[in-house]
This record gives C-alpha cells, sequence and structure tokens, in this order.
C-alpha cells in the first residue's frame, strides 16, 4: 500500500516519545499528524529508551487516523541510523530529518528506510519523509531537497534554529521568517510538495498565534507545527474553508464542468469573471473542506 | 438484600442499623414524620454572659460522658482547628464511645486517628472522610461503623431524630459573648454557616467556639443566640490560608477544557437553557471552565440566569458582579472572592437543610435546573462513586452530589475517560453513591452519553453536532485502551455504610484487604 | 503486526544480565523498572498505584516480556504509576538492554515484540 503523501496536514504536534502521559491518547484532540520526537525533547541518555517507548507505542497505540510521524537524530549523530529502524520497525507514517541542509541528506535516509523496510518485510515505499530545514543553507536548496526523494511529502521550518544561523531570533512578529517562508513555500509547491511553517512557543499568547497562523495561511502553506493541544482549534478554524469559499467554489466546479461540455470558456459566478484556471482552485476548496469534514455537498 | 441499585445489603447491616435498603429516588416521597426537638436548658436571668473560661468547661457544662454523640462543620476545609482542639480535650478527659456527626471531614483532622484507635471515637457519621481517617476507617480500626450520607441526609438524619447530637461545636470566625454567630469577619473568615445551621437547631447543647469576640449583637447572626449555651473564645480557630484560598487559576489543560466546551455545548442546546434558568457547578477544573464559558454564551445570546447555587467559587461570583445574574444561593465559599461576595445583597446564604434536605417541604435542589459533577467512577446503570478510591479506600466525599443530581432537571457528570489507568466509565462502580435514576448525561474527552432514561434529552441533541456514545461503548473503549480492571479484593467486614439521601442504605464498604497475585509463577 | 524474518530469536537462546540496569520515570502513567542478576530465577516485585486492577496484568506483561527477552535469572522490581502495557514493556526492555548495554541492532520485531 502506497502512503498518502497528499493528506490533510494542517496540524502536526511535537511530541516527546519518552514520555507515555503525552503519546498515550493526542488523538483525543482531532489533530491530523503527531511528531513523536526522539530528537531534541529527549535527553542524550535518554535516547536508548526513548525507541523501546517509541516502538511500543505505533505498535499498541490505536491513533485512530491521526498519522503519525516521528522525528529521528540528526545526521551527524550516532543515533538516527538505529532510530529509523525502530520506526520502520514499529510502523510509522513517516520520518522527519532534522537539520536538512541538501539533496544527500535526504538520499542518506531514503536508504536506510528502505533497508529497514526490507528488513522488516515491510512494502518498499510505506514509509514516507518529510525534511525539516534549519539553516540558510537548507533555506537555499530547498528545492533539491524537496525533489531528492519520491517519499518526500513535504518540508518544514523550524524557525528556531534558522534564526541563530541568520544571526537573528525569534521575535513575535515575524518578519525574521520571512524569507525563509516564502523560499520554502515557493520551493514545495515548484516540486509539488507540502510545506509546514514552525512553531510557536508562546502559549500564553494566543491572539499572537492567531496572527501567526493567519499569515501562513495566507502564505500559502499546508500546516503548522504546534507544540500544545490547544492551539488545534485556532490552526483548524483558520484553515477550514468559510461557508462562503464552499459555496463559490462548488459552483465553479460545477459551472465549468458544464460550461466544458458546451464549449464555453469564460463566464461569470456571482458576478466574477471566471474561466479553467480556478477549476485546479476551487476543486482544492472543495477537497479541503472535505477533509475539515465541512462540506455537505454532492460534488 | 439486594437493594434498587443492584447492591447486596448484608442482613447484619440492616438489623445492626434498623435501616432499609435503598428502594429507588421517590421511595419516601410523601413521608410524615414528626420532627425530633432539642432538649433546652432555658435561660430567664437577665445579668448572664455564656462566655466561659476553656473548652475544659464547656464540655464539663454540657456533662460530656461517655457514648455521647459531637458534631462539627466543615466550613474551615483544610484549615480547621476546631475537630482537633475539641477531640484532644475530651480524650484528655478520658471519655470514650463518642459518635462523631460532622458535615465532612478531611486531612486536617488526621491527629484524631489515635483517638479511633483507642476507643475514643467509635463511630464517625460525615459526607466522607479524606487523609489518615479514611486510611483508619477502611483498615478497619474505627470499632463501630462510617456512615457516609450527603448534605441533605445529614439534615435529614437530625431533623427525624435518627442521629441526635448531645453537644453541638460550631467553630466561628465572629460571635459576641451571648451566641450570636456570624460567619464573617475576625480571621477566620469564611462566609457562611450554612451546614451549622441544623445543629445549632437540633443539638441538646450548643457551643459557639470563636477567635474573634465581638460586642453584642453580632448581628445579623448567621447562628442565632436563642439556639447557642456556651461561648468559648480561643486563640485560632483555623488556618486562614487553608480556609479560603485564593481562586484558582483557570485550567489550561486542553483535556478538561474540551470537556468544558462539550459540557457548555450539551447545555446550551437544552429546552432548559432560558432566561431564567438555575445552575450549580463544583469545584474542578473543568467544571470551573464550563461556567466560565457559559458565561461567554450568556452574553452572546441574551440569556440571564435566575440563581446559581453552590459551594461557590470566583467564576460564580463574577456573574454576580457582571449582573448575568439575579442572586446566588450560597452554601459554602472555596476561595476568597466568594468569601468576599457573601456582602453582595444579591448572594444569600442559606443552610444546609434550605439547600438539599429531602425530608423538608422542599429545598433549593428540587429547582435546579443544571448541576455540572465529577465522579472517581460512574458504572454502565449511570451509578457514580464519588467516596471509595481505586485501592478501595474510603478518600472521597458524598458532599450534595446526590442530593443537586436527583434534584436538578438535567444532571451533568464530568470525567475523563481514563484516571491514570483506571477507567472512569466501568460495568459496575466500586461503591454506589449517587444512583444513576439520578443522573442524566456523562461527559468525557472520548465522548458525550445521554441517559437512555431521558429520551427528551437525546431527542433535543438530535442535529447538535457532539461526540454522543452510550455508555457501554465508552466503557468499552476504556477497557481497549487501560484492560479490563480486576475487582477490588475486599476483607469481609463492614466499615461504611453509604447511606442514601432519604436514610435507606445504597451500599457498604468493607475493609480493605492487601493485595495478592492471583497464582503463583 | 508484520512478519519478521530475519531477527526472530532463537527458543532456547538466553540473555543474562550483566549489571543493575533502570529505566522508566516515576511520572503519571510511566513505570520504572529495575533489573539487577537474579539467583537464579525471576525475582518479581511490585509496587503500583493501580494494583488491585491491574496487578495480576502487570505482572503477566512483565513476565512474557522477560520470556520474549530469554532473561531467565534476574531480580526485577517496578513501581508503577499508572503505566498502559506498551509503556510497561517498553520500560522492562530498556533496563534489560541497558543491564547488557546493547544500545543499537535491536531486534525489533523478534525479541522485541508487542
Amino acid at each position: 500500500m502506497r502512503a498518502d503523501k497528499n493528506r490533510l496536514r494542517r496540524t502536526m504536534m511535537f511530541l516527546n516519545a519518552q514520555k507515555p502521559s503525552l503519546i498515550k491518547d493526542p488523538y483525543i484532540y482531532k489533530l491530523d499528524s503527531i511528531m513523536l520526537d526522539l530528537e531534541d525533547a529527549v535527553a542524550e541518555n535518554q535516547k536508548d529508551a526513548a525507541r523501546f517507548s517509541l516502538y511500543h507505542a505505533l505498535q499498541e497505540i490505536d491513533y485512530r487516523g491521526c498519522e503519525r510521524v516521528v522525528r529521528i537524530n540528526g545526521l551527524d549523530t550516532p543515533y538516527w541510523r538505529e532510530d529509523i529502524r525502530c520506526s520502520v520497525a514499529g510502523g510509522c507514517d513517516a520520518i522527519r530529518i532534522p537539520k536538512t541542509e541538501c539533496a544527500n541528506d535526504v538520499k542518506l535516509v531514503e536508504n536506510a528506510v528502505a533497508d529497514a523496510e526490507k528488513e522488516f518485510g515491510l512494502e518498499e515505499g510505506s514509509v514516507l519523509i518529510m525534511a525539516a530545514i534549519e539553516s540558510a543553507r537548507g533555506v537555499m536548496k530547498a528545492l533539491e531537497i524537496c525533489e531528492a526523494s519520491e517519499r518526500i511529502f513535504g518540508i518544514a521550518l523550524s524557525g528556531g534554529d534558522y534564526t541563530k544561523d541568520l544571526h537573528t531570533h525569534i521575535s513575535g512578529t515575524g518578519l525574521e521568517l520571512m524569507g525563509a517562508r516564502q523560499n520554502l513555500v515557493i520551493a514545495a509547491r515548484a516540486a509539488k510538495v507540502q510545506c509546514f511553517d514552525t512553531v510557536y512557543t508562546n502559549l500564553n499568547d494566543m491572539e499572537g498565534f492567531r496572527r501567526d497562523v493567519e499569515t501562513i495561511h495566507l502564505m500559502g502553506f499546508d500546516g503548522k507545527s504546534i507544540i500544545n493541544p490547544r492551539q488545534i482549534s485556532i490552526v483548524h478554524e483558520i484553515f477550514t474553508p468559510t461557508e462562503k469559499d464552499i459555496i463559490f467554489s462548488e459552483k465553479v466546479v460545477k459551472e465549468i464542468d458544464a460550461k466544458k461540455a458546451m464549449g464555453i470558456g469564460v463566464f461569470t459566478v456571482d458576478g466574477k469573471m471566471i474561466d479553467i484556471a480556478f477549476y485546479d482552485g476551487a476543486k482544492r476548496v472543495i477537497e479541503l473542506a472535505k477533509a475539515s469534514g465541512v462540506y455537505k455537498g454532492d460534488l | 438484600m439486594i437493594n434498587a441499585v443492584g447492591r447486596e445489603i448484608p442482613e447484619e447491616i440492616l438489623e445492626m442499623t434498623g435501616k432499609e435498603v435503598f428502594h429507588g429516588n421517590h421511595y419516601y416521597d410523601g413521608y410524615e414524620y414528626k420532627k425530633d426537638g432539642p432538649r433546652t436548658k432555658c435561660v430567664m436571668n437577665s445579668n448572664g454572659s455564656k462566655l466561659l473560661g476553656s473548652l475544659r468547661e464547656a464540655l464539663e457544662k454540657c456533662e460530656i460522658k461517655d457514648g455521647m454523640t459531637v458534631s462539627f462543620h466543615h466550613h474551615f476545609r483544610e484549615g480547621d482547628y476546631v475537630v482537633n482542639m475539641v477531640m484532644k480535650e475530651i480524650h484528655e478527659m478520658g471519655i470514650k464511645d463518642i459518635t462523631i456527626c460532622a458535615s465532612s471531614l478531611g486531612k486536617a483532622h488526621d491527629p484524631i486517628v489515635p483517638y479511633i484507635e483507642d476507643g475514643t471515637i467509635t463511630n464517625i457519621q460525615s459526607s466522607g472522610v479524606r487523609g489518615k481517617i479514611g486510611e483508619a476507617i477502611s483498615n478497619g480500626k474505627l470499632q463501630g461503623l462510617a456512615i457516609m450520607r450527603s448534605h441533605g441526609g445529614r439534615v435529614r438524619a437530625l431533623e427525624t431524630g435518627e442521629t441526635h447530637i448531645d453537644i453541638a461545636f460550631i467553630g466561628s470566625p465572629t460571635c459576641d459573648e451571648y451566641g450570636n454567630c456570624r460567619g464573617i469577619g475576625g480571621k477566620s473568615d469564611c462566609g457562611v454557616l450554612s451546614y451549622a445551621m441544623a445543629d445549632a437547631q437540633y443539638a441538646d447543647k450548643v457551643v459557639a467556639i470563636t477567635d474573634c469576640l465581638v460586642p453584642f449583637p453580632n448581628f445579623p447572626a448567621h447562628i442565632s443566640m436563642t439556639n447557642v449555651d456556651y461561648v468559648v473564645e480561643v486563640d485560632e480557630i483555623g488556618d486562614p490560608k487553608k480556609i479560603a484560598t485564593g481562586a484558582a487559576k483557570p485550567t489550561t489543560d486542553q483535556r478538561k477544557l474540551m470537556m468544558a466546551d462539550y459540557c457548555t455545548q450539551f447545555v446550551i442546546n437544552t429546552p432548559y437553557f432560558k432566561d431564567g434558568f438555575s445552575y450549580q457547578t463544583g469545584v474542578g477544573g473543568a467544571s470551573i471552565a464550563s461556567t466560565i464559558t457559559l458565561a461567554q454564551e450568556m452574553k452572546k445570546r441574551g440569556i440571564r440566569m435566575r440563581f446559581g447555587v453552590g459551594g461557590l467559587t470566583k467564576p460564580m461570583c463574577d456573574l454576580l458582579i457582571n449582573d448575568q445574574v439575579d442572586a446566588l444561593l450560597d452554601t459554602q465559599d472555596f476561595d476568597l472572592d466568594a468569601v468576599q461576595s457573601v456582602k453582595n445583597l444579591k448572594h444569600f446564604r442559606i443552610s444546609a437543610g434550605e439547600y438539599a434536605d429531602p425530608f423538608n417541604k422542599g429545598a433549593v435542589v428540587n429547582k435546579l435546573d443544571f448541576v455540572i459533577l465529577a465522579a472517581l467512577e460512574v458504572d454502565v446503570h449511570f451509578n457514580c462513586n464519588v467516596v471509595v478510591d481505586s485501592g478501595g479506600m474510603i478518600t472521597g466525599a458524598q458532599g450534595g452530589h446526590p442530593d443537586t443530581a436527583m434534584g436538578a432537571k438535567c444532571s451533568i457528570i464530568i470525567a475523563p475517560l481514563l484516571q491514570g489507568r483506571i477507567p472512569a466509565i466501568c460495568t459496575d462502580v466500586t461503591t454506589v453513591t449517587t444512583p444513576g435514576e439520578s443522573v442524566d448525561v456523562v461527559i468525557t474527552d472520548y465522548g458525550i452519553v445521554i441517559n437512555p432514561r431521558r429520551q427528551d434529552l437525546i431527542e433535543a441533541m438530535k442535529g447538535v453536532d457532539l461526540p454522543f456514545k452510550t455508555i457501554e461503548e465508552l466503557r468499552d473503549i476504556a477497557y481497549s485502551i487501560a484492560g479490563e480492571p480486576e475487582k477490588v479484593q475486599f476483607g469481609d467486614r463492614i466499615v461504611g455504610v453509604i447511606e442514601a439521601r432519604d436514610g435507606t442504605i445504597m451500599d457498604v464498604v468493607r475493609q480493605i484487604k492487601p493485595f495478592e497475585f492471583r497464582e503463583s509463577r | 503486526m508484520r512478519k519478521n524474518t530475519i531477527n526472530e530469536k532463537q527458543e532456547d537462546e538466553r540473555m543474562e544480565i550483566k549489571k543493575p540496569a533502570m529505566a522508566g520515570t516515576l511520572e503519571s502513567s510511566d513505570c520504572q523498572v529495575t533489573v539487577e542478576a537474579g539467583d537464579g530465577a525471576i525475582d518479581f516485585s511490585l509496587e503500583s498505584s493501580v494494583i488491585n486492577q491491574y496487578g495480576n496484568q502487570i505482572r503477566n506483561v512483565v513476565y512474557e516480556t522477560l520470556e520474549r527477552l530469554g532473561v531467565k535469572n534476574v531480580r526485577i522490581s517496578v513501581v508503577d504509576k499508572g503505566a498502559l502495557d506498551c509503556t510497561i514493556r517498553a520500560r522492562v526492555e530498556g533496563a534489560v538492554y541497558r543491564s547488557v548495554d546493547q544500545k543499537e541492532q535491536i531486534p525489533w520485531g523478534g525479541a522485541v515484540r508487542s
């Protein structure tokens, strides 16, 4: 079974793979993906224990349709190969590579994943990969990273390390992230993969979080990394198409389908000039509405 | 004999207590009886003060002797000093076989455990017990029985004479030398004295204990001089820091917020949510959060509450400050904001009898539209346990749980599906405190259940976007995650009785037994 | 569950505890497992906040896990704070592999499985 590269991924929540209380039932918050972390959240002397915890969680906990991504340790550490064996054997949906700098990083991981699939008797290609970009170099190489493997479903910005590399810091305004965000989303779209934004760490500023999510939604991101279940509903609210958008898109799709048969190329919907170029966008709104559980129409 | 909630109540207990088994909520509706009354020593002279020099003197004047029943209230919560100081004195006098009739007992009273062990205290009647007293009872240290009764049930027991208090000790934040007691003022301000009012009315002797003596008249009195025999002044009746704490910070735990949100969504979709509705809630994180979100919905929809009841906390008092409710009816104050709010003219003190007594001519709980409660366990018959923990130990109190659940038109229990590993929704609760016929809705983080007895509510929720499930589905989810729990292994001896509101027996609590593995490996 | 082909542990393969080791924490939903070399058999002790409901279940999970790992001579003590079976398995394995200093080439899906 080929994994679903294009599934809905509005929210991707970081969870320390070593903490049973966190990983036992995050699905109750109805988020799209969880990111079980073996990297930064796990202390150096707990890397071994975290893998056993991860393996059995993947094997035994029914995450109820929530995608299970594992963040492995960096390729400059002694841990990442065993991390991949453990994750693949456990049956994760995807591997997240931290600090991705170039296409070769992706290739390394791809090979290790393929080896693990073979070792543990999985169909080749069942485990996907996403790349986290955490440096200026990574941003500049974004397109080649996106295109480095068939398994890549998306890239994510990791703002903390990236701003350090840029000799600045997270300010809360988003100014320092503008270039990276723009670059990554363009690269991802060019490579036809998804793009995810960095975390917003100030849990006391929910208004700031909302503005941040509105910004990245407008920029074209597919979703956001989050650190607390409290952030989920805001992201979903912003990423869910409005009723107005849905009704309009439905009309556009239906009209184009009908008019195409009649050979008419340009027409109006609700007073707006519409042609075939609107078709994909409108289709996407309907698909997103369906995936978000708010579409009740017949398309 | 099997009672109406399917619990086997042994004959020996029925004989020992002279009680019937629980027959269902309305078995005693319309019952007529003549109320018990206190033996009263009248005071006609015009030159007296009731002030005595010491607690010892008061005990002597009250002619304390073996086998008597003494009573206490729990308005000072975990900051109470009164129970310990009185029991210490009684112990030093060498008195034995005392029955304590308290509105509740907590961790503050751990120091009286030795008096249980040496036979000074042989019977306990309380809403519940926490801490070391609970452990002592569960371990079989109490010679007699612990009777756990609800706040309303306690007043009933006094009115019918089932329990007759010989001496009531009433800790009073302010008091004058003639015995007029008030819950407000002084250093140990607790706001109200609701639970002590029945004691003052029905006890033969009433001793007011205060650490703030004020000039006569301490009016308006919460407990009147007409019921008080003696007044004793002591250094401290409680620890103010533990009597009323600062208001709890609203929870940021998303699981609780989610359950609170389900609760509010449920409430506003019932037919009872309209101008003039009434509401009571507890002090748990989810309950408080649901009061906050409910207040927002009321504002949005222009709906006003007629009255709120409690067990009050800041979010309820904020409704009064923000002019969203006409009146608050107060039996207890859980934080400083609630204590302060007592001064508001629309904040009314009520007695435990007015609040919840099933044997008077009608109590406030009967006028409630909604009550939001918690529970340790709820079973597939909707019976709730709020007294006994997962190890079989007595660790909680009935409080007003059975009273409000029965009285309210819509009683809602909020509980996370799993408390640690322990399923909150199970096949049979360890011990029944509130019968399933009183419980209408159960809200968990995994879904919401409406009791099938309430087809009207099921009908009202058609088309409402909430995760409705059956109670069996929730139990099955819990068991699939945690595994099916084994039943607690109890000993044979019965150490406690869970009394229903009407005085019949809801369930019994047995002595705990150390865990043993099933078979050796 | 997936079939494992190359990591299947031999039935008679034994694993000896080389040094005392511990895994897990005392946080809620976790458990702390300590192992040390035994006196020729499995010596199991349990302290648990849910022992009344799940004591037998926890013991079964610990014994099954030890059996799969081939550990037959161990003193193992578990302090449980309401951990689910998956966590108990993970902590037992974590402690056992620490006791033999093995951090890589863990037999996922073989001796280590659910």
